[in-house]
């Protein structure tokens, strides 16, 4: 559940879940059990950030300034990314 | 074919995202339910190890994304291991498809150290009694329980996997437990898919429809309570559906099937359709299998379907369903699959389904066939 997911929140990718270039149909993929999640452009700039250390909060300023965006729009579009990544088991919060 | 007709098809053909590796034939257990061919392929028959390592290095280049390695079972090739390593050097996703019988906790921790994503776990039964009948192994149940210990502790993400039929659909909410006590992610509840030895078996295998419905509600009830903790895929029994499935997404569009001896198919039950020319990944480069051999081309697209499919809005959903079932049933590759409600054969299937379902036949284990030798 990503009931719990706000700004001080770090997620991470779960073992068994890996982002990958793919080069034969272009953009980025996540491979996951049995299935694989195809990121759009925005998606994947998000995705890059995640690293298990980093928060909500720090990825939504960096986003923000490297796109030179409403912050508050940034975090709208972080969080509704993360939340569905949550749900289809993706995505983890770090305990 | 001329030149302009290579390059044309491959630069319309997609290229697939999954290889099914069935790296042998060989298996400890002898389900009734298996999807392999009744004509096993023999060890003698198998490709080497370098064979395969070029295989997925192919698949890569291709491609692919993720390999399954499958069988019968993979475990029972020596070589599994470095397999494993050559998918992790070529960054393919390797899922190693077991039943989880005959590998040690050295050979699992060598697995992990390769490099292995995943592991899907099969169940026959929920207990040690129908896991016996079902499989054909004594002790089978409490050698799985322990492998997906084993498995957790490593900390590998782990999938049971479990086909319904006449034998076990009465334990759904038992699987389910079984999943959350062994601290599995996901579980697939499969009902069985009546090609190979599930076709042989039919009338042993297909449930009353009163059990399928009652399956299906406690399925539903568990996603509901358990969401976020299990993931539960359900895939429904096609014969008491009223639409065909989706059958591999589609002839050639997405996954690419090698069989033991190199035989590459677009799906594990190719080789029922008579006519049919496969090409073999000994003899070809992958590429070419999968842009130009004359099976993979033989139903891509949907141009083939008969009128009632081409006006119909499902379409480019289920694509006409599945080309071996509807050759199965109506002699005819290139019908519309005959589990559809709007296929003259409908009413055929439900009346055949109903009949099977009634049977008490006993299982025809899954053998190999023994050598017949002449006086």
């Amino acid at each position: 559940m990503s009931a719990g997911l706000n700004d001080n929140t770090v997620v991470r990718l779960p073992r068994g879940v890996r982002m990958r270039h793919d080069a034969a149909r272009g953009g980025w993929v996540l491979l996951a059990p049995e299935r694989i999640f195809q990121l759009d452009a925005i998606a994947h700039a998000v995705m890059s950030h995640v690293d298990g250390r980093q928060s909500v909060s720090q990825i939504v300023d960096t986003l923000t300034a490297d796109y030179n965006a409403e912050r508050r729009r940034i975090r709208h579009d972080v969080l509704a990314l993360f939340h569905a990544l949550i749900d289809r088991r993706v995505l983890e919060v770090v305990a | 074919m001329s030149d302009m007709a290579r390059s044309h098809i491959e630069k319309t053909i997609a290229p697939p995202m999954g290889l099914l590796a069935e790296l042998t034939h060989r298996c400890p257990l002898q389900c009734p339910y298996c999807s392999n061919p009744v004509e096993l392929e023999r060890r003698g028959d198998e490709m080497t190890t370098a064979d395969w390592q070029r295989i997925l290095r192919e698949a890569a280049a291709l491609g692919v994304l993720q390999v399954h390695l499958s069988g019968g079972e993979p475990a029972a090739r020596r070589d599994l291991v470095e397999l494993v390593e050559t998918c992790a050097h070529e960054g393919l996703y390797s899922n190693l498809i077991t039943a989880g019988v005959n590998i040690t906790p050295e050979r699992l921790a060598a697995l992990e150290a390769a490099g292995l994503d995943h592991v899907q776990l099969s169940f026959q039964g929920a207990d040690d009694e129908v896991t016996e009948h079902v499989s054909g192994l004594r002790g089978a149940f409490d050698k799985k329980c322990a492998f997906a210990s084993e498995v957790r502790a490593l900390g590998l993400p782990l999938t049971l996997n479990v086909v319904l039929h006449r034998a076990n659909i009465h334990q759904v909410d038992d699987f389910i437990a079984l999943a959350l006590e062994l601290g599995a992610e996901r579980l697939e509840l499969a009902h069985a898919q009546y090609y190979g030895w599930a076709l042989r078996n039919r009338g042993a295998l297909m449930p009353q429809r009163h059990e399928v419905m009652t399956a299906l509600r406690a399925v539903e009830a568990a996603q509901t309570r358990l969401k976020g903790q299990l993931a539960i895929d359900s895939v429904v029994p096609d014969y008491y559906a009223h639409f065909p499935k989706p059958c591999m997404n589609g002839w050639g569009q997405q996954t690419i099937n090698i069989t033991p001896s190199g035989l590459g198919l677009p799906c594990h039950a190719a080789q029922t359709i008579p006519g049919l020319e496969f090409w073999s990944a000994r003899e070809h480069a992958l590429f070419d299998i999968w842009h130009h051999s004359p099976a993979f081309n033989a139903f891509r697209g949907t141009d083939f379907l008969p009128e009632t499919c081409q006006s119909c809005d499902r379409r480019d959903i289920d694509h006409g369903g599945c080309r071996c079932q509807a050759l199965m049933m109506t002699g005819d590759a290139r019908q519309m699959d005959p589990v559809c409600q709007h296929s003259p054969w409908h009413e055929e299937i439900q009346t055949l389904t109903l009949e099977e379902a009634s049977r008490d036949e006993p299982f025809a284990y899954r053998r190999f066939a023994r050598g017949e030798r002449h006086a």
